[in-house]
């Protein structure tokens, strides 16, 4: 089958790799129908992400059909249409029963590693580094779905691909970013990063019955798209963002605060931006969180700093008496996605939200790098990339 | 075993504490005692020498750590101390010539008499004493050091019963177990194991020699086995029932002693590594069914796969 592998530090390439195949017996098969390419991919593609190998099948995001299943597999049939979350969870562990399904102390068979580099494990990713588990990605024609029985939603209305794919990972990890917020009426929500997951947290804050959302970036075509879900563009090339919020604000600062940026963030002044780039690109740092810096030096007294963003490692100059000196909270997670499917799928059908906004690009499965070029340059207004096997 | 090894060690922490103190203090009267040979930089070497291994001994955290280092002081001095003896008519011959050197010229004052080759007898009788003790405590510690030492615990949420029923049954361990091929029960408490190791296959025969149901298991190597394990697992609730806490304690002989455990430690195969992603084997099985497969370490995991794995692509094996 044809796979979107990763063969070196920005080099992806369309490559011919042997089918999947059940290797547990709680697995699925899944013939994939849309796949997407997430930001975080980009991570990995630019190299920040430690124990990734050349040849490995990437991709988090994909939906299809499935067409075998494991002996202990008794809810999926061959034929359904699911989509697959990206955390790979067992269901059975303390974790899962308590819902926190990316940090599943099962599903990475490689957990000694991450150990090494986090402390814990969290669960496993699909094509997403060997530190979380070396299973293939879904940016192919087939993939081998473990925990099959826990993980996939089952779709079985008439919902196109296009409105229900995101489900696998941005809109509920939006959506988690904008629930860790504790919104009360009259809240003002200040969001990093107008890209896939920052748009899903602007319109998933406002679902949650927020008073007021600020969206922050620098490019006006995707501040656009979040002004049509009702924020508030902050451009921060043409402006001072904590004197703005300030004065947005009242003087007091938004409420809760979302980093939708993570670990590659752009800062406008220039020696600010090549203190962290060199120390990322020297390894002395592995993230160069000016999103995070800022968000939470911008955040109201006792206010919510929310971190859905990806981060990899180590950062610095990380302002904790702030932090500490003013009562913040400080969150983050990976999606735990299986927790949402329901509850979004609901929305979804009931049209309270369309995710289907977010995509600016479809292209063919074997278009893969161009497509990666496209979202990581930020080139024909690209947003969000959806490719078809 | 461990009690009286730390009486010895806090004896002779105490023991060098004082000589050391001594010789840094009154360098010149120490000198004399031990029978006039050196002169008071050696001295306050000597002691400073003492003082530190005291530190050693009596900070407790790993004192046999230092043990072959004392071995080594306690040589040193029992040549300078031989070289006092035997040296002394070169010394008397050379005193003139010293003397015009300062420093050395100390030398001279310390006067050598019958008396001194006597105290330096003395010294190098109870040197060679602390010399002796000293030897014993390296060697034990160094036959305890090839004994490796192995902890490991994991959480699984099922019962207790359910845990270590699971366990009891010793035909069950291969099946997270990585290294061992299979386990036969003989009787109940008598059990044949087979295990990989490098170039080789091992064999040996393990007997419960404890047990408490649903509480603890205690096993040993039967004597001659060409593998030397002892070792307990016990299980214990998580309070509010957040299940079953299993804690691994074992002694086994690595092949090949220290060197062996450095060079399994660089290949990745790290003992203690192997136990801990044993027990998380055990707590998949326990907690989903079955030991998980990644593409990337499609056998299950090894701890040497976690290293080297294979790219994140599909295996292959039907097409």
């Amino acid at each position: 089958m044809k796979a979107n592998c990763w063969m070196g530090r920005g080099h992806v390439e369309v490559m011919d790799v042997p089918d999947p195949e059940i290797m547990n017996a709680r697995d699925a098969i899944v013939r994939v129908t849309s796949t997407a390419i997430c930001g975080s991919d980009l991570h990995l593609v630019d190299g920040y992400i430690p124990t990734v190998k050349k040849g490995d099948v990437l991709g988090h995001e994909f939906m299809g059909e499935v067409v075998e299943v494991g002996p202990d597999v008794a809810n999926l049939r061959v034929g359904d249409r699911v989509v697959v979350p990206f955390p790979i969870a067992c269901g059975g562990c303390y974790s899962c029963k308590e819902g926190w399904f990316s940090v599943c102390e099962n599903s990475n068979p490689n957990a000694g590693l991450a150990e090494k580099f986090l402390g814990h494990s969290p669960s496993g990713v699909f094509g997403y580094s060997h530190m979380l588990g070396g299973f293939a990605g879904g940016q192919a024609e087939y993939v081998r779905v473990p925990y099959a029985d826990v993980g996939p939603i089952t779709i079985e209305d008439d919902l196109p691909d296009d409105k229900v794919l995101f489900l696998s990972d941005i809109l509920p990890t939006g959506y988690m970013g904008a629930e860790m917020c504790d919104i009360k009426p009259g809240h003002t929500i200040a969001v990093w990063g107008a890209g896939p997951v920052g748009l899903f947290a602007v319109a998933s804050a406002y679902m949650l019955g927020a008073d007021r959302v600020i969206c922050i970036d620098r490019f006006d075509y995707r501040l656009r798209k979040a002004e049509r879900l009702g924020a508030f563009p902050l451009n921060y090339e043409h402006a001072d963002v904590l004197e703005m919020l300030r004065e947005m604000t009242g003087g007091r600062g938004p409420d809760a605060c979302i980093d939708a940026v993570g670990m590659e963030a752009h800062h406008p002044a220039m020696a600010t931006y090549t203190y962290d780039r060199v120390k990322q690109a020297t390894r002395l740092e592995t993230d160069r969180p000016f999103a995070l810096r800022e968000a939470i030096l911008a955040c109201r007294n006792g206010g919510v700093v929310s971190v859905v963003g990806v981060y990899g490692g180590l950062l610095d100059r990380f302002p904790m008496g702030s932090l500490m000196n003013r009562s913040l909270t400080l969150r983050g997670g990976q999606c735990h996605v299986q927790r949402y499917l329901q509850p979004l799928l609901q929305r979804i059908r009931e049209g309270q939200i369309d995710p289907s906004f977010v995509i600016s690009h479809h292209l063919p499965l074997r278009e893969a790098p161009r497509g990666f070029e496209l979202f990581k340059n930020k080139k024909d207004d690209c947003t969000k990339v959806v490719l078809t096997p | 075993m461990r009690k009286k090894a730390d009486k010895v060690e806090r004896a002779l922490g105490w023991a060098g504490l004082t000589l050391g103190a001594a010789q840094l203090v009154a360098p010149r009267a120490m000198a004399r005692l031990r029978g006039a040979n050196g002169a008071r930089a050696i001295s306050a070497a000597m002691g400073a020498r003492e003082l530190m291994h005291a530190a050693t001994l009596l900070n407790g955290a790993t004192p046999t750590r230092w043990a072959w280092s004392r071995v080594a002081g306690d040589a040193v001095d029992l040549v300078l101390l031989s070289r006092a003896m035997t040296g002394r008519t070169r010394k008397r011959r050379r005193t003139r010539m010293l003397d015009r050197t300062p420093m050395l010229g100390r030398l001279r004052r310390e006067i050598p008499t019958r008396n001194g080759d006597l105290t330096t007898a003395a010294a190098t009788a109870v040197v060679a004493g602390i010399t002796a003790v000293d030897l014993v405590t390296a060697l034990r510690a160094t036959r305890h050091r090839s004994l490796m030492s192995l902890h490991a615990s994991v959480t699984i949420n099922r019962p207790r019963e359910e845990v270590y029923r699971y366990w009891r049954d010793v035909e069950n361990l291969p099946n997270f177990m990585i290294h061992v091929e299979s386990v036969r029960a003989i009787d109940e408490y008598h059990s044949r194991w087979k295990a990989k190791a490098p170039f080789t296959e091992i064999e040996w025969t393990a007997e419960v020699i404890d047990e408490r149901p649903n509480e603890l298991i205690a096993w040993h190597s039967v004597r001659g086995s060409r593998v030397i394990t002892k070792g307990s697992v016990i299980f214990t609730d998580e309070p509010a029932g957040r299940g079953t806490v299993v804690t691994v304690a074992m002694k086994y002989a690595v092949p090949g002693g220290t060197l062996g455990t450095a060079i399994a430690r660089m290949l990745g195969e790290h003992p203690e590594q192997q136990v801990r992603d044993d027990l998380r084997r055990l707590k998949q099985v326990l907690e989903t069914g079955e030991v998980l497969r990644s593409d990337g370490s499609p056998e299950g995991v090894r701890a040497l796969r976690q290293a080297r794995q294979r790219p994140a692509q599909p295996v292959g094996g039907r097409s």
